[in-house]
């Protein structure tokens, strides 16, 4: 039974000046699966993850979305496509209402095509996502000001503002980042549950005992090579890998 | 025991803006004036001046002329800054729907009453074409072009002597009586307060202010910005190249100062003492700046760096302008309060 | 012919260099878009004038001390307008644009318009380069045209002041945790580039006169080289220089005088229809922000 691929890419490069942040990374993900993006820092993982959604350009190399070509393609084009991710340094409308931080996905193009989707009115939508991701349930702080929340609810609403694109592919830049132990544990059974509805992740994590709880599979990056490929196991098992990471921070709970 | 530590002024809503706060506002009598009474109290103003004609005298009036013009200008500029663009040149626009009336009627013999509105809609169209590829860049950089591009055009127009160069056209065809074209811009720019206003609490509106505070995300959210950016740009264009237009047609005559530094400083002042981002506050700016101006006509130049320093000392000591100013005071009141704390044995 | 076109451009090059020169080496190193450099331009030719000619002061001597002058007017300027919208890269370039009106518009009100208002040169007379005549100022400019080039370009990338200042332009955060007041750098780069636009004023002034209007020109030459060679490096700074400044030469000589402001709104339009941040820009549109 072999399931849709819905990403390829293949032989990622970006030079930056004589710098060669990313260099030939290429990997596949099927629909439904997790995978992870781990390294130490400067490694590459942002720049890929940048290169992948359009932000920043490539120097070589193709990107595949479910068998359409969308190397170079701008931007909001490839989250119109279905693939929607979040920041490092997540940064809300700060002026607005939490809430309206919301409106403006809801109202983007996608979602305006496939209207109506799996809240129903987008209102009620905007109020179930908040909920979904661990916002408390008939409180006012939808209303208050993003800039005036805490960093861990900083942090859920930027993974809200990823769902309510309706994503098939959702791409996480360091979610769990200066989130404390109990927030990143009451998150992670969504995350499962988003799996199951058919969702693909792919995650960047320093955070690895949490991060390997969500992925089956994971790349590791170091001075923009690809050096492993495999299960979390496998990974952490890998000799260059741990070579990579020595003299860095690892809670890698092995 | 409970001990007084200090003071501290505190800000409360007003019993009857508590009261107004929702749909419930339509219950009294009392509540509905409190809403709408300043804006009634305002629009009544405005539409009463051009009756009063004999009383305030021409000069007056046509002081009122170019007020409503500087404030189409300043409303235009605020529409700007609401995406997250600076204009330092207002003028540009001012003069591209000058010059644009100016050769219709001039050269093609176009009635105004056509070549106006066709002036406003091609004069928008040609300001945002020629800025659509600095839109990409940093906010400054389109300071920076419309600072240079009015200053461009008038030495080229001087050295060209296109478009009627130095002398310019006169002799356009005017328009009917003063009061008709006062009542005309006077109803177009309160079109543009309301318009706007109404655009910015639409959904439309909302990715115009988030384009503002954070394009990235809105990217991120599937928006093409740059598009948005250029329908802003359009939009706002509007207004100014409609006042260089009508004016063209009020004074019958274009030339090169219609690119001048004034239609620039003035309208920037304006919106910046006013209070940027509630084009009332653009209007309100110029109603207090243009008639001052006028006052301080004996002065000469010393005029603009008065209303320059007024600007600076806005911008850098008062950036919510005069308008959020009082409209909190006619919404809050403050008082002192002191702070208390209980006393550590 | 070809010859005076080589000549006169070099020296036209290097006056939209000097003049740009202050402008860029601020922005560059603050970040800050000193719209207020046309009037510290023309504000230090008034200074140098009443120095020379209300106190009785050799040229020689109140040329640097007018240096001076400005420089300490931009690091004023700093301290007190720009500090207190630093970062609101918005409200700087209003607060800045409205100082140099200010400056401008105040000396157009106290009368200094009419055509008594020059200031000497620093040599009298000319030569002849390859038969064709020019002055001894002309040279003078494009010797120190380059030799400040040359500076600029190693104080920026070679010197511990200079990068500190740099990056604190292109990082704030990461050059304050490394211990870099932001503030004194902003006001360094502002006296600095202030100084600069003085002495190109002092050195292009003489050869005409001082009127208002030149505040504007010199700001209209200052965006088109910064637009067309790009905001933040000094090569596009000095290849733009020479582009324009051979552009309109040759369009003086072979074509009318008064094209050469043409030359300037062309290129801005070129530059805005083919790529809008300049020849060697580092806008990097989006890259930049991600």
């Amino acid at each position: 039974m072999s399931k849709e691929i819905i990403l390829e890419v293949k032989d990622l490069s970006k030079n930056f000046g004589g710098v060669k942040a990313v260099n030939q990374v290429s990997f596949q993900l099927e629909r439904g699966g997790a995978i992870g993006i781990i390294g130490p820092n400067g490694s590459g993982k942002s720049t890929l993850i940048n290169l992948i959604t359009g932000f920043v350009k490539l120097s070589s190399g193709q990107v595949h979305y479910r068998g359409k070509n969308i190397t170079g393609l701008a931007p909001h084009k490839i989250v119109n496509l279905g693939v929607a991710r979040s920041f490092q340094m997540a940064k809300p409308y700060y002026h607005m209402s939490v809430f309206k931080n919301l409106i403006i996905p809801l109202f983007s193009p996608r979602v305006r095509k496939l209207a109506g989707g799996k809240y129903g009115d987008r209102d009620e939508a905007a109020i179930h996502l908040l909920e979904d991701v661990g916002f408390e349930r008939d409180s006012n702080v939808p209303y208050k000001a993003a800039g005036s929340l805490p960093h861990g609810y900083v942090k859920r609403l930027e993974l809200a503002r990823c769902l309510a694109l309706e994503p098939d592919l959702i791409i996480l830049d360091e979610l769990f980042s200066g989130m404390s132990m109990s927030e990143v544990a009451s998150i992670l059974p969504f995350l499962e549950s988003l799996r199951e509805e058919g969702k693909t992740l792919i995650m960047v994590e320093h955070r690895l005992r949490e991060l390997f709880r969500v992925v089956d599979k994971a790349i590791v990056l170091n001075f923009g090579h690809k050096i492993a490929e495999g299960s979390p196991e496998e990974v952490m098992n890998n000799e260059e890998v741990r070579k990579a990471y020595l003299g860095s921070e690892v809670d890698s709970g092995a | 025991m409970r001990v007084q530590a200090g003071l501290r002024k505190e800000r409360l809503d007003r019993g009857i803006k508590a009261r107004t706060d929702d749909i419930f506002a339509i219950g009294s009598p009392r509540e509905i004036m409190y809403l709408t009474m300043p804006r009634v109290v305002v629009i009544a103003a405005l539409f009463t001046f051009p009756l009063l004609k004999d009383f305030t005298g021409m000069y007056w009036q046509n002081v009122m002329m170019i007020t409503a013009t500087i404030a189409l200008l300043a409303l235009s500029w605020d529409m700007l800054h609401s995406v997250g663009l600076v204009s330092l040149g207002q003028a540009l626009f001012f003069g591209v729907g000058a010059y644009t009336t100016g050769y219709l009627n001039y050269h093609l013999g176009i009635s105004p009453y056509i070549s106006i509105p066709m002036a406003t809609v091609v004069g928008a169209f040609i300001c945002t074409a020629i800025l659509f590829p600095v839109l990409r860049l940093r906010g400054i950089y389109f300071g920076l072009i419309t600072f240079a591009l009015p200053l461009l055009m008038m030495r080229v127009i001087e050295a060209t002597k296109i478009l009627g160069g130095t002398e310019g056209m006169s002799g356009l065809t005017p328009l009917p009586g003063i009061t008709i074209k006062l009542y005309v811009i006077i109803a177009v720019a309160l079109v543009c307060v309301f318009g706007f206003q109404r655009l910015f609490d639409t959904d439309y509106g909302l990715v115009l202010k988030a384009i503002r505070d954070n394009d990235r995300t809105v990217i991120a959210a599937g928006f093409d910005v740059q598009w948005y950016k250029a329908q802003a740009l359009f939009i706002a264009a509007l207004p100014a190249t409609f006042a260089g237009a009508f004016l063209s047609h009020h004074y019958q005559f274009v030339g090169m100062p219609a690119f001048a530094m004034d239609y620039s400083i003035l309208p920037l002042a304006s919106v910046i003492i006013g209070g940027p981002g509630s084009f009332v506050g653009a209007m309100l700016g110029a109603f207090i700046l243009v008639p001052l101006s006028e006052f301080l006509r004996a002065f000469g130049t010393l005029r603009i760096v008065i209303y320059s320093l007024m600007m600076l000392i806005f911008v850098v000591g008062v950036p919510e302008g005069i308008f959020h100013y009082l409209k909190r005071k006619y919404h809050q009141f403050e008082r002192v309060v002191s702070i208390e704390e209980v006393e550590k044995k | 012919m070809g010859a005076s076109v080589v000549i006169y451009g070099l020296a036209n090059s290097a006056i939209l260099m000097l003049a740009a020169l202050g402008f860029s080496l601020i922005f560059g190193l603050s970040g800050v878009a000193n719209l207020a450099h046309g009037g510290i331009y023309l504000l230090s030719g008034f200074v140098a004038w009443i120095l020379v000619n209300k106190l009785g002061l050799p040229f020689l001597l109140a040329f640097p001390v007018t240096v001076a002058i400005s420089g300490i007017l931009g690091w004023l300027i700093y301290w007190v307008v720009l500090r207190r919208v630093r970062g609101m890269h918005l409200s700087e370039v209003i607060a800045t644009f409205a100082v140099g009106v200010i400056i401008l518009e105040l000396f157009r009100y106290l009368g200094f318009v009419t055509f008594e208002f020059n200031i000497p040169v620093i040599m009298r007379g000319g030569t002849e380069i390859l038969g064709v005549g020019i002055d001894y100022q002309r040279l003078i400019i494009i010797g120190l045209g380059i030799l400040l080039a040359l500076l600029l370009w190693f104080f920026a990338h070679y010197t511990k002041i200079g990068m500190a200042l740099r990056g604190m332009a292109q990082d704030e955060y990461t050059a304050l945790s490394l211990g870099i007041d932001s503030d004194w750098a902003a006001a360094l780069s502002m006296a600095l580039g202030s100084a600069m636009a003085a002495l190109a004023a002092l050195l292009i002034l003489p050869l005409g006169i001082i009127s208002i209007n030149m505040g504007y020109e010199v700001l209209i030459w200052v965006l088109a080289v910064t637009v067309l060679g790009g905001m933040e490096s000094t090569i596009g700074l000095i290849v733009a220089s020479l582009l324009l400044g051979f552009a309109k030469t040759v369009t003086g000589t072979y074509f009318d005088p008064k094209y050469m402001e043409v030359v300037y709104l062309l290129s801005l339009v070129l530059v805005l229809a083919v790529k809008p941040s300049g020849l060697f820009g580092k806008f990097k549109e989006l890259e930049e922000r991600v």
